[in-house]
């Protein structure tokens, strides 16, 4: 298996993405301004009423792109850390990642910040969290440096927690406390193309290490002695796999607010789809993250008169769908 | 069943007598629950900010303490001897970081509630009065309530003629409003979008008790689903521009500069109109945050804003009058002008 390890099915990841543009030209259509799909069209090249481009072009393309970005990212990262921890049950913030991004975002709406600053103070945050994490978890004395690490992110995602409800209580409950809940639970509603842009190329230099090492990680999720036995140094694949992961999670947490549950979910139905190898999970968990969020996040825009929350649409739909996932006991993590 | 019932009533009867002669007044609060209060009252905790500023526009001198320390920015439009009263923090609500036994160490004759008066609230009230031995006054907060929520609070507080030229104030400028109201349809009143949030989308729905001053003033807030729904909400951009507002109301100053700045805003009716007002928040906000009596002085100013040929105040001398009626502050000019700076979008750094 690891000798001759199988390429990505270029047909199925070809279909996948045809599957997801697809939707996401069926996204660039809908919403609250009425558009025909021949307006959209029209509109998104640069033709038509100038607000129905200012609607296709300066709202929708961002959004569907920025649902894209988030979605593919957080599956990708969350396969990288399953695998990686040999573990079915983490996810992109195991090690705080979203606990730090909240707490920077809170600080930034508690300190009253313009949004530029907030997501600034998220994608810090996330980033300050797992750099404390991996500190404290290599001072752990345990001979279980995966348990130390997933040990110490429980706990520093606590204090985080623990500091953003602090700042909750002495935040303006009139302005500043619906604003934090709102942020809380994800959303990319506001998304402009200004806030995409400096997370997109975060997110492509977190993925390069993912996928140029994509068969070192596999060869790490059989364990840290087989590794060794292979000549793949675990310790410092690890250590690059953690720091790319985060800063993909990190940027996009700060781009999105915390969105759960799709790198959980997304990973399993991918694996269920072309098995564990990572070479083969990457990529298809990142376009199958795209299209669910994409799909999620243009539920979220229509189908109230007021926007959803993403993070309360991720979890209603993944969680119910992670149970019957675990029930069907479909071929999975081995 | 019976043998309890008539057990209660018994002790209740015994109670009733053994109180009777310590007891100076009841008092009906506006929840229905009788408290009994001593004749004179000197202190009065604030079980929360709405309380704080109906407390202290009524009779500040037995106001104990601020919900929240004032800010620099706001202890100049606040009488001198009050600004620096400690803080005491929310006792009710979504906060709740007073500690009881503070509240015990203050010793206020009365603790006064001025908001919601749904279960939820009598129960705290409740339990707060029994807890601690202090009469608990729960005080109807909807801004159509205010007239009495004044005439009550100023009967407790031995100060009924105050209250009374206040709640006359508040019945003229809700008359006011209504006799423009009643002249203008409901179809060619403006409408308006509250914009809260640093980006300007997050918002209340029509009814909620944030929006509550946009529709008393008579402006149609778009943000209507049209099924009852209310509470705050996260909006879309393109919501906005789908309900295209004719004016838009803020108090964020990040959002007010972003909306001019935007190019996604840039296509909105009320941002090409130049009608993207915001609103002043000191001492207390002028539309809301927190909602109290402070929503007076908002009301006014956004009759000005929706009405600006049938409302003929000068918002000017409005402003000054209504900060010594309610406030018990002349403003110097500089304070006035920096308000109506304010409120015309150039907010104080």
């Amino acid at each position: 298996m690891i000798g001759r390890a199988p390429g990505v099915r270029v047909s199925l990841v070809l279909a996948l993405g045809l599957i997801v543009a697809a939707l996401s030209v069926g996204a660039l259509a809908i919403g609250p301004f009425a558009l025909s799909p021949a307006e959209t069209m029209v509109a998104l090249f640069g033709g038509g009423e100038e607000q129905a481009q200012v609607v296709v072009q300066n709202i929708r393309l961002p959004r569907v792109a920025a649902a894209l970005l988030v979605g593919a990212a957080l599956a990708a990262a969350g396969a990288s850390y399953q695998t990686l921890f040999r573990n079915p049950l983490v996810s992109p913030d195991i090690l705080g990642v979203s606990a730090g991004a909240g707490l920077g975002a809170v600080i930034g709406i508690f300190l009253s910040l313009p949004v530029a600053f907030i997501q600034l103070f998220a994608f810090a945050g996330g980033l300050a969290a797992v750099v404390l994490v991996t500190v404290v978890a290599s001072a752990v004395r345990n001979t279980d440096r995966i348990l130390a690490l997933v040990l110490t992110g429980v706990v520093i995602g606590a204090l985080a927690g623990a500091a953003t409800s602090l700042l909750k209580v002495l935040a303006d409950p009139y302005d500043q406390l619906p604003a934090i809940t709102f942020w809380l639970l994800g959303s990319l509603a506001s998304v402009t193309t200004t806030d995409i842009l400096p997370a997109l190329p975060a997110v492509l230099i977190g993925l390069v290490p993912l996928v140029l090492l994509r068969w070192r990680i596999n060869v790490l999720s059989l364990g840290d002695d087989e590794a060794r036995a292979l000549g793949v140094e675990a310790g410092r694949v690890r250590f690059i796999v953690i720091a790319a992961a985060t800063l993909i999670t990190a940027s996009v947490t700060a781009l999105a607010g915390v969105v759960g549950w799709v790198g959980l979910v997304i990973p399993h139905i991918a694996r269920m789809i072309v098995g564990p190898s990572f070479a083969r999970l990457l990529p298809v968990s990142a376009i199958i993250g795209a299209g669910y969020l994409l799909v999620v996040d243009t539920l979220a825009r229509t189908i109230g008169a007021v926007e959803i929350p993403l993070g309360i649409l991720t979890a209603v739909i993944g969680a119910p769908f992670f149970i019957w996932l675990l029930a069907s006991g479909r071929r999975g993590w081995s | 069943m019976f043998r309890s019932t008539t057990l209660r009533l018994l002790l209740l009867l015994g109670c009733a007598l053994v109180a009777q002669p310590a007891a100076a007044r009841t008092v009906t609060d506006s929840a229905g629950r009788v408290v009994e209060l001593p004749e004179r009252i000197e202190t009065v905790f604030a079980s929360g900010p709405p309380a704080s500023i109906l407390v202290y526009v009524v009779k500040p001198e037995v106001l104990t303490g601020w919900p929240r320390a004032l800010r620099p920015e706001e202890a100049p439009y606040i009488a001198e001897p009050y600004r620096d009263l400690p803080e005491t923090g929310r006792l009710t609500g979504r906060g709740g970081d007073a500690n009881l036994e503070r509240v015990l160490q203050i010793e206020p004759d009365l603790i006064i509630d001025f908001g919601s008066v749904r279960d939820t609230y009598i129960d705290l009230a409740d339990r707060v009065q029994r807890q601690t031995g202090i009469p608990y006054l729960l005080i109807d907060g909807r801004f159509e309530a205010t007239p009495a929520a004044l005439r009550l609070v100023g009967e407790v507080l031995g100060v009924p003629e105050r209250a009374e030229t206040l709640a006359r104030d508040v019945e003229q400028t809700f008359a006011r409003v209504d006799e423009i109201l009643a002249a203008t349809p409901e179809s060619e009143r403006p409408t308006v979008y509250l914009a809260r949030g640093p980006d300007g989308l997050e918002t209340g729905l029509k009814g909620s008790i944030n929006t509550e001053i946009i529709e008393r003033a008579g402006g149609r807030n778009v943000a209507d689903p049209g099924d009852g729904r209310r509470g705050l909400v996260r909006a879309s951009i393109e919501q906005v521009m789908v309900a295209d507002p004719e004016i838009i109301v803020t108090w964020d100053s990040h959002f007010y500069q972003r909306a001019q700045l935007d190019p996604l805003w840039a296509g909105i009716e009320a941002v090409r109109t130049d009608r993207v007002y915001l609103a002043p928040t000191v001492p207390f906000g002028w539309i809301d945050r927190p909602p109290s009596l402070n929503r007076l002085m908002g009301l006014r100013w956004m009759a000005g804003l929706l009405y600006p040929d049938a409302w003929d105040e000068a918002l000017r001398e409005d402003a000054r009058a209504f900060y010594q009626l309610y406030y018990h502050v002349d403003l110097a000019d500089a304070e006035l002008d920096r308000l109506l700076e304010w409120s015309k979008g150039r907010p104080p750094e």
